[in-house]
């Protein structure tokens, strides 16, 4: 369709090139802190991007990802875990058979977290969106306290409130932006696609869309479900990131984050929600310094945890008033528009 | 065999009969009119044929098998598409985008399919293109492919709204007051087209339209109703002449 099409398969991939290159450099020369940053910062691509898809893409008000990241973080930390690390963490109650004999590969356990997440996404998905979309956000929220409530609760599964100790390291920059790099490829793809197109239209004008024949059910629930799939990976690496986890990791304040992401990003833009996902690690990093204590000379102001977060809702409220597009609106980065602004003529 | 066969349709907005036992036998290639003054119900028969109300009473047989009650995205696959009296496109969708969309119901291709750009979708995908263009040729608008649809003037995106039809492959279709806010030459214009469209791609036409020229000559048949009643059918020129019609209908819109 696009005369400039293989031009631009060749740009995308030295651009990929180009950033494995970069990563390279930042893993052998970079400091720890550097290379944490840049790990959050691939799993909140992830995340972002995911979420994206049902909030932006399809606008279905989810407010789940939260939950999906927790199931995602507790399937993929229980299945690798050894039995005798599990014996040694559980000491409240002992893990339940089978899950306190399996040791299973970092990978499977990455797909095993997002096959979970997802179909915890389609048993949802099904009332939901049977009736009315509207109820998405309301039982979503809902069902992220739930899954706190059970990992609070459920003791010989989860460990409750002690949470999954010493899990192993495994994620590292390579499995964080190589699934950040598929991430974005597939729902990329997946929304340039007819089903992403069909996506959009259930958005825009529900009957509309039925009226194009389009089973608008159906398509709320691949999105949603999707979605969830690549929130439990996301989940999954996030616990082999920081090799701890408790159910006060994932509370609203997680699906929080991520809105802002997505609404600052502009809502249904996949660039929007990279930028944006980069932006908000990297300055949520930077502004670590407002929750010290600080000492102006002429007067003292102790540390106030929390800082951060009014920031960033400020910088939310901020954006809603003035600029409700985001940075991307529904604009999406493409190789044409680069090329033209830098003077690379192509064929249109 | 009638194409589409409605019997007692019936639908009652609480208190309020809408449409009330409204009749209606469309055979293959007819073009028919329904009339009445605003408020009459006519776009309420529309929303039931096309699934987005079950009437309350009724039944509605297209190619013999019923579809009263099913849901719209169905009866679009069924062979029926719609368009709406206020237009509703998808504004953030380029004008193609609009009409290949319509061809997404009849993919084979599952989504990973589509996601991996498998063989088949990316067939499939060049089906949606090309015919998507031929639609938007047939309707005059392939010069703006590429536009986003809010920014094309009223009479084109009604038009455009016939071709997003077209592409779900109907064998009826459905217009809610197509030629509203259109000028004498465009409503001539869609005249030519809906006609042509019939011809070329085989179409039954069931219309809802206020301008009466426009109905009388493109019509063979019409049905009035008034307050939900169908207070008369038959030919334009039995209708043009027909006193219940004038009092209820004709007068007003000649006195306008
Ligand atoms: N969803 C609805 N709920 C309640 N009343 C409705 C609904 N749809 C239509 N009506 C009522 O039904 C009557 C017929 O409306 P409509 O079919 O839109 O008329 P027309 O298309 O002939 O102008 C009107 O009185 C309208 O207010
Ligand atoms: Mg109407």
């Amino acid at each position: 369709m696009d005369p400039n099409h293989l031009r631009n398969q060749i740009l995308s991939i030295a651009g990929t090139v180009v950033l494995l290159a970069l990563l390279y450099v930042a893993n052998t020369q970079g400091s720890d802190y550097t290379i944490r940053i840049l790990n959050n910062i691939a799993i909140f691509i992830i995340l972002a991007v995911s979420y994206n898809l049902i909030n932006g893409v399809t606008g279905q008000f989810s407010l789940a990802p939260n939950a999906f990241v927790a199931i995602g973080s507790y399937t993929s930390a229980l299945l690798t875990l050894t039995p005798m690390e599990k014996e040694i963490s559980f000491i409240i109650e002992p893990c339940i058979w089978p899950l306190s004999v399996i040791t299973l590969p970092f990978i499977v356990s990455l797909v095993a977290a997002g096959v979970v997440a997802a179909l915890l996404a389609l048993l949802m998905g099904f009332p939901v969106f049977r009736t009315r979309g509207d109820y998405l956000a309301i039982v979503t929220l809902g069902f992220g306290e739930v899954v706190r409530v059970i990992a609070n609760n459920t003791q010989s599964i989860t460990n409750g409130p002690l949470g999954l100790k010493g899990i192993a390291d495994f994620t590292n920059i390579w499995w964080a932006w190589g699934f950040a790099i598929i991430t974005v490829f597939l729902i990329g793809r997946m929304i340039r696609s007819s089903y992403g197109m069909a996506m959009k239209a259930v958005k825009f004008d529900q009957a509309a869309a039925e009226a194009v024949g389009i089973n608008t059910y159906w398509h709320k629930m691949l999105a949603f479900t999707t979605s969830a799939f690549f929130q439990g990976v996301g989940g999954g690496l996030l616990a082999h990131l920081i090799t701890t986890i408790s159910p006060v990791l994932f509370t609203f304040f997680l699906t929080f984050n991520l809105l802002i992401i997505i609404v600052a990003g502009g809502l249904g833009s996949t660039t929007g929600a990279i930028i944006a996902a980069i932006l908000f690690t990297w300055g949520g990093e930077a502004l670590r310094f407002v929750e010290e204590p600080m000492d102006l000379g002429f007067i003292d102001i102790p540390g106030i945890p929390g800082m951060r977060m009014v920031i960033f809702s400020v910088i939310l409220v901020l954006i809603m008033i003035f600029a409700r597009q985001g940075l991307m609106g529904t604009r999406e980065f493409n190789w044409n528009w680069v090329c033209r602004k830098l003077g690379i003529g192509g064929r249109s | 065999m009638a194409l589409l066969t409605v019997e007692h349709l019936t639908m009652k907005f609480g208190g309020l009969v809408a449409v009330n036992d409204f009749d209606l036998a469309l055979e293959k290639n007819e073009i028919v009119g329904l009339i009445g003054p605003n408020g009459a119900g006519k776009t309420t028969v529309f929303n039931m044929i096309a699934g987005y109300y079950t009437p309350t009473e009724g039944a509605i047989r297209f190619q013999g098998s019923s579809i009263a009650g099913q849901k719209a995205n169905r009866i679009t696959k069924a062979g029926i598409a719609r368009t709406f009296q206020n237009i509703r496109l998808f504004s953030e969708l380029s004008v193609i985008e609009n009409v290949m969309i319509g061809y997404h119901c009849r993919i084979r291709s599952t989504f990973l399919g589509a996601t991996l750009r498998f063989p088949l979708y990316r067939r499939e995908e060049k089906m949606m293109v090309e015919g998507a263009m031929n639609l938007l040729r047939e309707v005059g608008l392939e010069d703006v492919a590429r536009e986003m649809s809010t920014s094309l003037p009223y009479g084109k995106q009604r038009r455009l709204e016939i071709a997003r039809a077209l592409a779900t492959g109907p064998q009826l279709l459905l217009l809610d007051e197509p030629a509203a806010g259109m000028n004498a030459n465009e409503t001539q214009d869609l005249l030519q087209l809906i006609l042509k469209l019939r011809k070329d791609y085989n179409l039954t036409v069931f219309l809802i339209e206020h301008d009466m020229k426009f109905v009388m000559e493109i019509c063979e048949r019409l049905k009035v109703l008034d307050y939900g009643t169908t207070i008369a059918e038959g030919t334009p020129h039995e209708i043009q002449n027909n006193p219940r019609v004038i009092e209820a209908y004709l007068g007003e819109v000649q006195r306008a």
